[in-house]
């Protein structure tokens, strides 16, 4: 690997794990659509900071470009509280506006200035190692590497300053209220975050990038744990594997690495959607299919338990009538008593089945609980 | 330019034609299917869907190689179809909710669009130019064939439209009882998404992935302000999602470097914003005057109390009470002489020496009538 290589990865790194931090509280709030007005909304920030200074590494553009995320984000509320339309209708209306008067401004004045619409929407990680930052002509490495790296130490901070806060108004939203914690404060100190995230993140990777990086690892993270610090640092690993294995994808097919780093981070979700332990597909699936088989036994042994000494139970207790009885197919009538039969529910002679003390016992527990 | 010359190039300008039309197509489609959107709370499905129908266009050619509208469109149907079907079994399997599964869906198909892209102009072939105008749309390119291609498939979504209007209109406001009629809700569900994914796809091109959202929230969040019933609502918001289309596209050929999407972006916002302000009941001019309105009367009531509790302490109705007294008791909340002015009006009230009033007959009774019973509970 050359050194530009390392440092792409070391980039897309940082990013994936600066975005996963806030990312876990949007998703567990409910406001992971925020991340996507946010992240179109910052354009027209930029577009502005930009006439202003005339200078595109100024700092003075994430200021205004993080400001612009929290209007966006006041607007929204504005817009859902007078009750004329829903909240989600009020994301829809506003970010498109914002994001519309940004590219307007662009094609209208800034034509020759390197600054378009793409470029935001899509970044370009591969051009990110050759901005350096260069200190007494001291090369430290890239600049984004540093913009990012401060901004994952504040968010880092920030969670671990107000962790209690955070989880509080999280999960009891009216608790944190009447404890005398501020929603409102703690609502908008996150997306004050999501933020200045998204407008660091933009330039290295877009801000369609940012969505996928805040949103599937911690969702991901979601479905694999029910801790709140464990979901935390899962997304910040999965975000990390979705970056570095992106980053292959896209050598490999000589594609867009913000694009291929998307791709990974739904794959990851793909698989945890599928294989998560207890909340996968599979696992799902599996569920279902041994809880059919338990039911089956257990209405076996209950129906063998109801017959038991009565006088009918030499015709009740034949192996052939469960298809009547049960309403089974006989092939499945076949694998239910064999399944009884291994754990020692029933055992079968010549055709006839009969209890077990065992399947005495499981019958009567059903019937009781 | 003025206007007539306008006009005359709206009919005649081949490009300026072509554009109108399509934008005008683009926005009755999204109009109307949009308001089925938002009206079943499903505004971001939008924006989840075009950004979905990337990989679709870019797929489409990659396996065909052609770039005729039918197959891109086809492609980008089937994505932003899959894209929605996945969003509804994450929600309806997973814990997950719907707005990280819309989130999801949207950043990763848009990301594999863009590698998808990206892959294909790596190649060496010339034939890619222009699949990405479907990023961002561009209006000034819409070609004859693309009109009529969208003109002939808005057509067929908006006859489906109307066949099952009934059913569509159960199953936005009452999918419970449908079902309950026997209605395959389901089916039906699925129908509709099919259709608003075909609305969204035909307007790719023209608005763009980023902003065709604003096309499926925007004109049927206008018309609801003015209407509660479906059918105006459906027609108002397909209205409303012309004018804006046509407009924009007008503005933004007479005006130099002004891109059509987010000019008629702009344009429909300005409709929604006009909407929001002024429509009758629910604008918010009109609840800013009712509540007005309400004030002043509940100020007047309040008077008609008090000079009534200070004429219950004195035995001559004719008493008068110091203004200022009323004001004490008014606690600040002001407007005490224009409510005296009223009650004196309506006859309740009159002034009997300087800055000091009194109930009238009437107003004894009226204030009987108001506090009288509320006094008795309370004593």
């Amino acid at each position: 690997m050359s050194l530009p290589q390392i440092e792409i990865q070391l980039i897309a790194s940082v990013v994936a794990v600066a975005c996963a931090l806030p990312g876990v509280f949007l998703i567990l709030r409910r406001m992971a659509l925020m991340s996507d007005a946010i992240s179109h909304a910052i354009l027209l920030g930029i577009v502005l900071a930009f006439f202003l200074t005339q200078d595109i590494s100024s700092p003075f553009l994430v200021i205004a470009a993080t400001i612009t995320g929290v209007v966006t984000v006041s607007l929204v509320e504005l817009l859902s509280r007078t009750r004329l339309v829903r909240e989600d209708a009020a994301i829809g209306l506003v970010f498109p506006v914002l994001f519309s008067i940004g590219v307007i401004l662009i094609s209208r004045f800034a034509g020759s200035v390197h600054l378009d619409t793409d470029a935001v929407l899509l970044g370009e990680l591969a051009f990110a190692p050759f901005t350096r930052f260069v200190v007494l002509s001291y090369d430290l490495g890239p600049r984004v590497l540093y913009v990012m790296g401060g901004i994952l130490l504040l968010n880092l901070l920030f969670i671990l300053l107000f962790y209690k806060e955070l989880k509080l108004a999280t999960f009891d939203a009216g608790l944190a209220a009447a404890l005398g914690f501020s929603p409102w404060l703690i609502h908008y100190s996150l997306m004050t975050l999501v933020s200045v995230t998204a407008v660091g993140a933009f330039d290295a990777v877009g801000s369609i990038l940012v969505v996928a990086l805040m949103i599937a690892p911690p969702a991901a993270a979601y479905l694999l744990t029910d801790r709140l610090p464990r979901m935390i640092l899962l997304s910040a690993l999965i975000g990390v594997a979705s970056a570095i294995s992106g980053y292959w994808l896209a050598r490999a097919l000589d594609a867009s690495i913000a694009g291929s780093m998307a791709t990974m981070a739904g794959v990851m979700f793909a698989l945890a959607f599928l294989l998560a332990p207890e909340r996968g597909l599979v696992a799902i699936a599996r569920r279902r299919a041994r809880q059919r088989w338990e039911f089956a036994q257990t209405a076996l042994a209950i129906h063998l338990l109801n017959h038991e000494g009565l006088p009918d139970a030499e015709e009740e207790y034949r192996l052939a009538h469960l298809q009547e009885h049960m309403r089974w197919e006989p092939d499945f009538a076949t694998r239910v008593v064999r399944h009884a039969e291994r754990r020692g529910i029933v055992f079968s002679h010549e055709g006839y089945l009969a209890l077990t003390d065992r399947g005495r016992q499981v019958a009567r527990q059903a019937i009781v609980s | 330019m003025n206007l007539l010359d306008l006009l005359s190039s709206l009919f005649f300008d081949y490009t300026l034609r072509t554009v109108a039309l399509g934008s005008a197509t683009l926005g009755i489609l999204s109009g109307a299917l949009g308001t089925y959107a938002v009206l079943r709370k499903q505004s971001l499905l939008g924006d989840a869907i075009s950004h979905a129908a990337l990989p679709g266009i870019a797929l489409a050619f990659l396996l065909t190689g052609s770039k005729a509208p039918l197959v891109l469109i086809l492609g980008a149907v089937a994505a932003g179809w899959l894209g929605t079907l996945l969003v509804m079994s994450i929600v309806t399997t997973t814990r997950v909710k719907d707005d990280s599964a819309l989130g999801i869906v949207l950043a990763v198909f848009f990301g594999f669009g863009l590698v998808l892209l990206t892959f294909i102009q790596k190649k060496p072939n010339a034939a890619q130019a222009g699949l990405d105008k479907f990023l961002f749309g561009q209006a000034a390119a819409l070609l004859e064939r693309d009109v009529v291609t969208m003109a002939g498939l808005g057509a067929l979504v908006l006859v489906v439209v109307l066949i099952f209007w009934k059913e569509f209109k159960l199953l936005s406001f009452d999918p419970e009882f449908g079902a309950s009629l026997g209605f395959p809700m389901r089916a039906l569900d699925i129908l509709l998404i099919t259709l608003l994914v075909t609305a969204i796809v035909l307007g790719l091109q023209t608005v763009g992935v980023v902003l065709m959202s604003a096309m499926v929230v925007a004109p049927a969040a206008a018309a609801r302000q003015w209407t509660d019933r479906l059918g105006v609502m459906v027609g108002l918001s397909a209205l409303f999602g012309a004018l804006a289309g046509v407009s924009g596209a007008v503005i933004s050929s007479t005006t130099a470097r002004l891109p059509t999407g987010p000019t008629i972006v702009l344009c429909i916002t300005a409709i929604v914003a006009i909407s929001i302000t002024l429509a009758p009941n629910r604008g918010l001019v009109w609840r800013w005057v009712r509540h007005q309105r309400n004030r002043r009367r509940l100020r007047v009531e309040a008077v008609l109390g008090d000079l009534y509790a200070l004429a219950s302490q004195h035995d001559e109705p004719d008493h008068g009470h110091s203004i200022a007294v009323l004001r004490a008791m008014n606690r600040g909340r002001g407007g005490v002489t224009h409510s005296l002015e009223q009650l004196e009006e309506r006859g309740w009230a009159h002034q009997v020496g300087p800055d000091e009033w009194a109930l009238t007959p009437a107003g004894l009774a009226e204030a009987q009538r108001q506090f009288g019973r509320h006094r008795e509970a309370s004593a």
